[in-house]
C-alpha cells in the first residue's frame, strides 16, 4: 500500500501533549490571576470572621465583594483542576484509571464551582 | 532472553540516595499544598451555601469553623494557601529563565518556607484582632 501522507501528518496529534502548550500557558494565566483574587478573598474572608448570619450574608451580596468571589472561584477551580490532573498524569499509569480521575477531578471542579457560584448568586439576588 | 531474571545492572540513585535539597522539599510541598487546597475549596463552597442557606446552615459551619478541629484544618489551611502562593511566584519567576543559579534557587526556596510560615502567623495575629473588634 502507498502512503500518501507525509511523515509529519501521520504523527501529528500522536504525541502523549495532544494539546500543546495550552494547559501549561491556562497554568500560569490563572496562577497569576490567583495571586490578587487570593489576597482579595482572604481580605473578606477576615472581615467576616466572627460577623453574624445577617452581616455576612448583606456583605458577600454586595457586588463588588460578589464579583471579586466569583472570579476568584472561576479561577481558581480552573487551576485546581488542570493542577489535579498533571499529578494524576504523574502517578496513574493504568490507562482507564488514569481516565476515570480525571473525569471525576473535572467532575469535582465544576460541582465546587458551580455551587459556590449558586451560593453568591443566591446571596446577591435574594429568592 | 534465556532467563526471566535482568542483568544486575547498577540503578541511577533517585530521592532514596540523595540529600533533599531545599529547593527539592519546596518543590514536592508545593504539589502536597496543591492537593490539600483542592481538598479544602469544599470548605469554601460549604461556608458559602451556608451562607446563603440561612442562619441555622451558618451556625453549623460557624460551630464547626470555630472548633479546635476547625481551626486547627483553617490555620493549616492558611499555611497550605500562603506556601503554595509564594512556590507560585517563585516558579512565575523561574518561568522568566532567571533566578536558577545555586544560590538565588536555594534564596527563593528558603524564601517561599520562611515566607509562608511569616505570613501564616501574620494572618492569623490579624484574624484575632479583628475578630476582637467584631465582638
Amino acid at each position: 500500500m502507498t502512503e500518501h501522507r507525509t511523515p509529519l501528518a501521520r504523527v501529528r496529534g500522536l504525541g502523549s501533549a495532544k494539546s500543546g502548550t495550552a494547559h501549561f500557558w491556562h497554568q500560569r494565566l490563572t496562577a497569576v490571576a490567583n495571586v490578587p483574587l487570593t489576597i482579595a478573598f482572604v481580605l473578606i474572608v477576615i472581615a467576616l470572621l466572627g460577623r453574624n448570619h445577617a452581616f455576612a450574608q448583606q456583605i458577600l451580596g454586595t457586588p463588588l465583594v460578589a464579583i471579586v468571589i466569583l472570579l476568584f472561584i472561576g479561577s481558581v477551580t480552573y487551576h485546581m483542576r488542570i493542577g489535579m490532573q498533571v499529578i494524576i498524569e504523574d502517578y496513574v499509569h493504568d490507562e482507564i484509571a488514569k481516565l476515570v480521575l480525571i473525569m471525576l477531578n473535572t467532575f469535582f471542579a465544576i460541582a465546587v464551582a458551580l455551587a459556590s457560584a449558586y451560593a453568591i448568586f443566591k446571596l446577591s439576588f435574594g429568592v | 532472553m534465556t532467563g526471566s531474571k535482568a542483568p544486575a545492572r547498577p540503578l541511577s540513585p533517585h530521592m532514596q540516595i540523595y540529600r533533599w535539597p531545599l529547593p527539592m522539599l519546596m518543590s514536592i510541598l508545593h504539589r502536597i499544598t496543591g492537593g490539600g487546597l483542592y481538598v479544602g475549596t469544599l470548605l469554601m463552597a460549604w461556608w458559602l451555601i451556608a451562607t446563603a442557606s440561612g442562619p441555622n446552615a451558618y451556625a453549623t459551619f460557624g460551630n464547626f469553623i470555630n472548633s479546635w478541629f476547625g481551626r486547627l484544618i483553617l490555620f493549616g489551611y492558611t499555611w497550605a494557601l500562603a506556601h503554595h502562593m509564594l512556590g507560585g511566584i517563585r516558579h512565575l519567576i523561574w518561568d522568566t529563565g532567571r533566578g536558577f543559579s545555586p544560590s538565588e534557587r536555594e534564596w527563593l526556596s528558603l524564601a517561599t518556607a520562611i515566607g509562608s510560615i511569616g505570613l501564616t502567623i501574620l494572618l492569623w495575629v490579624v484574624a484575632y484582632l479583628s475578630i476582637g473588634d467584631a465582638q
